[in-house]
């Protein structure tokens, strides 16, 4: 059985990303019927190559993504090698919840946050800064990426960190460095160089899902990254989205280069990883007890603080715009009104009906497969059945979202069933299962088997026994992962937009086109409920698993 | 009062939020010696040696005094106290090699930094532990027996200035237990060490320690 339902996730997961790829990779080599593209040929990489602007896009996509994953790395192993304790134990309750928070809500409370007008430069203005109107900056979306790898840095960081938290208890943290100090190692040394190589092993999967993501995305690209060119990733879109259905060839031309990209970043880091393993265990036999000379980059982690206070108060500030009549600059506060809640109420209900609904049935299928995918392997294959599952459910993550959902989007418009909202349920289904999976395979790996065994031994048969036993030992972990999925699926923009073929419109889709210079109240209201859904979902998950009938 | 040679503890006790775990422990061990510190689990001998250390966080307080070859120790940073500490996992970094965890512990001092001079210093310390030529193995691979002896050697080749043993022997099953006591004993002999053992292994006790100090509950006098 544990084969059947195997076979089930590969046949919805796995073949629809590689058909998609298939899709993109045909039309990259001039083929595709239905637009007359009957033979290969390399004009669509002519054309791309004679794209002004396009390396100078390729290199910012490559280089925010690059930057943010590696400072947002930095930032966590200071934080964990050299950061209190206090401070450590304190975010892990904040963690989950800033997780939680959508990329683009994220990326809209920040615009409101750093723009000339925002509220960073209203809280030093008039005084001191002396600035009657707003300063005349080129920010965000700056030429560099700045503020692109700002947003990055803030949502993927705690993102890491928590990732980082869950693997450290299986590593003997605590006994690594006791064992370290008593050999006379300063204790940022003996974190470096006892805890991180195995925590960096442990994070390989995260690491390169924040990675492609970074270099590829589309939704923060659009709201902070550059514009003049954008990067890769909202070319690409704007080439699938022309008018000229021509233009698709190049579309699919650029999504191959991009995904290309995407690999050599991923196999950039991986070489710089392997490289940094072997310096570590060089590092770590050459003796030196390291005295403090480290303490000095170690000190990163006091940007942590400011940075996730930059995350709260970008969501402060979508409260504040939604409640908003007119906002002059530069007062600190708006003049208050109800008006976009009355009159926009309707139509954001709307919104969050769809993206509740996608959410919903997102998640409950993502739970019935995880669970069966989880069920169906023990006792006997546990682990038989590991290595091609996970590289299966991994691919969404890895692959870039704009190199295969154009390709999937085109077949399923070719299969001539007019039924997008079940091709967007499956787009979400894709990004949201692995993230289901992960977060219960640990704890159902962990259950204490002698449960079962004593059940059965009892009389009780296998639905009984899950019902009965596995379900309520899990239902921390199962409330975790229901709002994770919902979450995941509140956050994902591209499957929405390319797979409905704009007839599904929901929060994230809406927050992305209103950011393109719309009402900003309206756009503050559609980003804080497409924030606010998730976090309510992730704080009773937390509170209810927590209740338990019998304290210990 | 100072400490003298070899180490020395002096009315050292441990309080958890105030209350304190044990009576006060004053003993002397001499270099090359061994004393046990025996007690039910629970009572607070791990916490002592952490204590020891300088490892012990989060609710404890220390107080009394206590010296190695007549340096107060618990005024000093953890990475100075230069003490030996073994437990019963003999925690071999996963990552490294069994010649490279050995390195770990070698320490950098002059005549220490050299390729060659570290190399040579950790094949004559395979020697000592009846391991030559495992210096490439991956720790994993090596029995329970091999593990101890290599976080033994990883500790000696610190320099410390005494060891502590923390249930070093419990994982080992009896043959290996014997046969690691007498390896330990003849180390501590030849180097001079004092050594403090935790243990609440009646035979462990008698088998290394001259002189055993049992820790008991305190009395709750209120």
């Amino acid at each position: 059985m544990g084969g059947a339902v195997g076979a089930v996730v590969v046949l919805l997961l796995g073949a629809p990303v590689l058909l998609g790829l298939v899709g993109v990779v045909l039309p990259a080599f001039g083929y595709l019927p239905a637009l007359g593209g009957e033979s290969l040929t390399l004009d669509p990489w002519r054309q791309l190559f004679a794209e002004p602007g396009l390396w100078t896009a390729a290199l910012l996509g490559l280089s925010s993504g690059l930057l943010a994953t590696l400072l947002s790395l930095c930032l966590v192993i200071a934080l964990l090698a050299a950061g209190p304790l206090w401070l450590r134990r304190g975010l892990q309750a904040l963690l989950a919840p800033l997780v939680a928070v959508p990329h683009i809500a994220l990326a809209v409370g920040l615009t409101f946050l750093i723009m000339p007008s925002g509220w960073l430069v209203r809280f030093v203005s008039p005084w001191p800064s002396g600035w009657e109107r707003p300063p005349d900056l080129a920010f965000p979306q700056d030429d560099l990426g700045l503020s692109l790898i700002l947003g990055l840095v803030a949502k993927e960081t705690p993102f890491l960190l928590l990732m980082a938290l869950a693997a450290l208890p299986r590593l003997d943290e605590e006994w690594r460095l006791a064992m370290a100090r008593s050999l006379g190692y300063h204790p940022v040394t003996a974190w470096l160089k006892t805890v991180l190589p195995d925590l960096l092993r442990a994070l390989r999967l995260p690491l390169a899902a924040v990675l492609s993501y970074g270099v590829a995305n589309v939704e923060m690209a659009v709201i902070l990254g550059p514009n003049t060119p954008p990067t890769l990733a909202i070319l690409i879109l704007d080439w699938f989205r022309d008018p000229d259905l021509a233009q698709r060839f190049l579309g699919s031309a650029a999504a191959l280069l991009q995904l290309g990209i995407v690999l050599f970043a991923l196999a950039l880091t991986w070489g710089l990883a392997l490289g940094l393993g072997r310096l570590a265990r060089r590092l770590a036999a050459d003796g030196r007890r390291g005295q403090g000379r480290l303490l000095l980059p170690a000190g990163l982690w006091l940007a942590l603080p400011p940075l996730l206070a930059l995350t709260l108060l970008a969501l402060l500030v979508l409260f504040v715009w939604s409640f908003a009549a007119r906002w002059r600059f530069p007062d600190l506060l708006p003049v208050w009104s109800l008006e976009t809640w009355q009159r926009q109420g309707e139509s954001v209900a709307l919104l969050t009906g769809q993206s509740l609904a996608l959410a919903l049935c997102s998640t409950a299928i993502a739970l019935l497969l995880a669970f069966a995918l989880l069920e169906s392997r023990r006792p006997a294959r546990q682990r038989a059945a590991e290595p091609w599952l996970l590289p299966v459910l991994a691919l969404p993550l890895l692959v870039p979202q704009i190199a295969f959902l154009f390709g999937a989007a085109v077949a399923a418009l070719q299969s001539g069933i007019a039924a997008p909202w079940f091709f967007v349920l499956w787009g979400h289904l894709l990004f949201v299962l692995p993230y289901v999976y992960l977060t219960l395979a640990g704890p159902h790996r962990g259950l204490d088997r002698r449960y079962h065994q004593q059940a059965i031994s009892l009389g009780k048969g296998p639905w009984r026994v899950f019902f009965t036993v596995t379900l309520p030992l899990l239902r921390a972990p199962l409330l975790t992962a229901a709002a994770v999925g919902l979450a995941v699926s509140f956050a994902l923009y591209l499957p929405t937009v390319l797979l409905g073929g704009g007839r599904v419109v929901t929060l994230a889709s809406e927050a992305v086109a209103l950011s393109g210079g719309g009402d900003r109240r309206l756009l503050a209201v559609t980003a804080l409920l497409q924030a606010l859904v998730p976090l309510l979902a992730i704080a009773l998950a937390i509170r209810l698993g927590r209740k338990r009938r019998f304290l210990p | 009062m100072t400490g003298g040679e070899g180490l020395r503890l002096e009315a050292l006790s441990l309080a958890l939020r105030g209350e304190p775990l044990f009576a006060p422990v004053t003993l002397t061990v001499p270099p090359g010696r061994v004393a046990a510190i025996v007690g039910p689990s629970g009572c607070g001998k791990s916490s002592l040696l952490l204590a020891l250390c300088g490892l012990l966080s989060g609710p404890f307080t220390v107080s009394g005094e206590a010296w190695i070859e007549s340096i107060p120790l618990l005024q000093l940073p953890p990475e100075r106290r230069k003490l030996g500490l073994i437990f019963q996992d003999p925690l071999l970094l996963p990552h490294l090699s069994v010649a490279e965890n050995l390195a770990f512990g070698l320490s950098a001092a002059a005549g220490r930094r050299g390729k060659g001079e570290r190399a040579a210093a950790i094949e004559e310390a395979l020697a000592q532990i009846r391991l030559p030529g495992y210096g490439k193995r991956d720790p994993a691979t090596l029995s329970g027996g091999q593990r101890a002896r290599v976080a033994l050697m990883r500790s000696l080749l610190a320099e410390p200035r005494a060891l502590l043993l923390d249930e070093a022997f419990a994982s080992l099953d009896a043959g290996l237990r014997q046969e690691m006591r007498s390896f330990v004993a003849a180390i501590l002999r030849e180097r001079g060490l004092p050594a403090l053992l935790v243990t609440h292994d009646q035979a462990d006790a008698e088998a290394l320690a001259e002189q055993q100090v049992e820790l008991a509950f305190v009395q709750q006098n209120t």
